[in-house]
């Protein structure tokens, strides 16, 4: 007997029938580009054109078309890739922690949110390349027998440790992801003919669906997600590290790795509804994204920011109770010296806005959740740009006081982010399915109306 | 495999196709293997496979994956080239955790999914055999050696059919 508890939402809407499913979703990697498409596609080429030529203006010149100075020698930089790496996190913690957690609501979103992973930790490694500033020197990050005297990396070092970290976080993402494809890339090929059938048909490694290959392949994906859960905490703990293991008032705290984890995923799962609220209309998959979905994602964000916020207010009592002068001043100086309006843009963002997710009224509707997302991901930019140049501009000597004005190289380079970011989101949601359809029809029975029959037992 | 000659049984629903499974091995038929678009929980067991123990490479990936890295970091900052900072040790274990633990997962992580396409033969180059196309859409599929089966064609199309098959087809491979 098949029982479906009567309190759940549908997770699929109008009744949906397995072949409704690979229809929906295959159309519009079968089908030629829409014209919506190609105009935000080439929107985002430009974009990412002129953020190229301004990336290679940088490596030409220099990093100083950026607007560092001697005190302040990190700045929108580090901020990006922190950034980035966090938005980075919500991929593999809706399709591993959700996985173990079995929450069958992300069947609908995992494979964007997996796919946006991966780009946006692509964003965060090019600006580590880009501050650099020699990028053709990276490969000195790498432990490699060299010329130079057996010089090794200092495996003492944060950095190191985020070198280990990121790429490792890199690679298992795109094997987690390209591991979800099969099935579906199968389901691809075998409605194709002629030149897709053939490169679908080598993505699609020879799937079948056999009994004894789907029960391995259910095997690989929960330890998969068992592997990933501890590494997508330990990405950002290590990122953290890379301040905290330092001496600088306001950096050196033990708060950061939960801290920084939580902002992460607030970071994350705001970026993963703004794609998933334009892909849904786009492609019209409104009753795969429902407004139970959005309503879940919103319940997290509110989560996660009150987690920050938190984190936030213990910075300052501890601060406050160590006792430590140069601490104190740090944080004061953060919500009341020259660049307080960054403080006060991460504290309305991030701690208050979101709270306006209690109502049920404000969770449920797009437009608000499309803009709140927006002004997440804003407020999670300046808790980033806080925690880094706040702590620099006044450092232990007062002659070396400054403040930090971005030039030109400082926001090209950022836009250039965006342009790489969209252009593969945008050239994934063409080629490749943006659902994943074989776990969309796994969980299609307990959770659509097609079944009525079988939920009457229970209800 | 050449010339061998299959019945293959369609089905519409995966629960159907469970019970079909059950009832057919029951009758001593030998079951070639099942087809689905998604996986279906208790279909292994049914068929009577064992448990996938995709577990134990992982684990043994992984413990590779942690004795390397212990290796490297050891041989490098505590043999090959020991830099004295402040007289602490050469080799503080601490430290090592990072590297020691995104190298294991990197491994298990690896190791275990390769081991997996190289244990269903999944690669770019991999030429599988489909027995219907629908099965990686909407249909359950069942095919059925009939060289390695005693009944005959009749009788396992009558199974089928008794127990939900919408279709019953014959391939030859």
């Amino acid at each position: 007997m098949h029982v479906v508890s009567p309190i759940r939402e549908t997770l699929v809407l109008n009744g949906k029938t397995y072949h409704d499913v690979t229809e929906d979703i295959c159309k519009q990697v079968e089908g030629k580009p829409t014209k919506e498409w190609k105009i935000v596609f080439g929107i985002s080429v430009l974009v990412l054109l002129y953020g190229a030529a301004w990336v290679f203006w940088t490596w030409w010149e220099g990093l100083g078309v950026w607007g560092l100075n001697k005190t302040v020698g990190w700045a929108w930089d580090i901020t990006n890739f922190v950034w980035w790496v966090g938005i980075g996190h919500a991929g593999t913690l809706i399709s591993a922690v959700l996985l173990l957690f079995r929450q069958k609501w992300r069947t609908s979103i995992n494979r964007a949110a997996e796919a946006m992973t991966i780009f946006a930790v692509i964003c965060a490694a090019s600006f580590i390349v880009m501050h650099m500033g020699r990028p053709w020197l990276a490969y000195f990050a790498l432990p490699l027998p060299n010329t130079f005297g057996s010089l090794w990396v200092n495996f003492n070092s944060p950095l190191v440790w985020d070198v280990f970290a990121i790429s490792t976080y890199f690679s298992v993402s795109c094997l987690f992801w390209y591991i979800g494809l099969i099935p579906d890339l199968a389901t691809i090929r075998d409605r194709a003919t002629g030149t897709r059938k053939k490169v679908y048909g080598a993505l699609a490694i020879g799937w079948t669906g056999g009994a004894r290959a789907w029960a391995r392949y259910e095997d690989v994906s929960l330890i998969l997600a068992g592997l990933s859960t501890p590494l997508v905490l330990s990405v950002h703990t290590i990122v953290s590290f890379d301040f905290a293991t330092s001496v600088i008032p306001g950096w050196h705290t033990t708060i950061f790795p939960p801290y920084f984890v939580a902002g992460a995923i607030f970071s994350g799962f705001a970026m993963v509804q703004n794609l998933m609220l334009v892909t849904r209309v786009v492609y019209k998959l409104e009753d795969y994204v429902t407004l139970e979905h959005i309503s879940l994602m919103n319940k997290i964000i509110t989560l996660t920011g009150s987690v920050v916020g938190i984190a936030y207010i213990t910075e300052f009592f501890i601060a406050a109770y160590s006792g430590v002068e140069y601490e104190q001043y740090a944080f004061i100086n953060r919500a009341t010296g020259p660049l307080w309006w960054s403080y006060w843009a991460m504290m309305t963002c991030n701690v208050l806005s979101p709270q306006l997710f209690w109502f049920k009224k404000v969770r449920e509707n797009i437009l608000v959740s499309f803009v709140m997302a927006v002004v997440v991901n804003i407020g999670m930019w300046f808790e980033r740009f806080v925690i880094i140049v706040t702590s620099l501009h006044r450092d232990y000597l007062p002659s070396s006081w400054t403040y930090f004005t971005p030039r030109m190289g400082d926001i090209s380079d950022y836009i250039f982010s965006f342009g790489f970011f969209f252009t593969a989101f945008f050239l994934f949601s063409k080629f490749l399915p943006v659902i994943n359809m074989a776990e969309v029809k796994s969980v299609l029975k307990s959770s659509s109306e097609k079944y009525p029959e079988k939920k009457k037992v229970t209800a | 495999m050449a010339d061998s000659k299959y019945l293959v049984g369609v089905f519409d629903d995966g629960d159907e196709l469970l019970h079909a499974v059950e009832d057919i091995r029951h009758q001593g038929v030998k079951i070639h293997e099942a087809y689905t678009p998604f996986a279906i929980h208790g279909l292994d067991k049914a068929l009577g496979y064992s448990f996938p123990r995709m577990g134990v490479a992982a684990f043994l990936f992984g413990i590779t994956g942690t004795c390397c890295a212990l290796l490297l970091t050891f041989w490098t900052m505590g043999v090959d080239w020991p830099i004295n900072v402040g007289g602490k040790n050469f080799f503080p274990f601490p430290t090592n955790i990072p590297i020691v633990f995104e190298l294991t997962v990197l491994l298990a992580a690896f190791g275990m999914s390769f081991t997996f396409f190289f244990m269903e033969d999944l690669g770019p180059t991999s030429k599988p055999i489909i027995f219907d196309v629908r099965s990686t859409d909407d249909k359950f599929v069942l095919a059925i050696n009939l060289a390695k089966n005693k009944l005959s064609e009749n009788e396992i199309s009558k199974l089928l059919k008794e127990s939900g098959a919408s279709e019953v087809n014959v391939k030859e491979v």
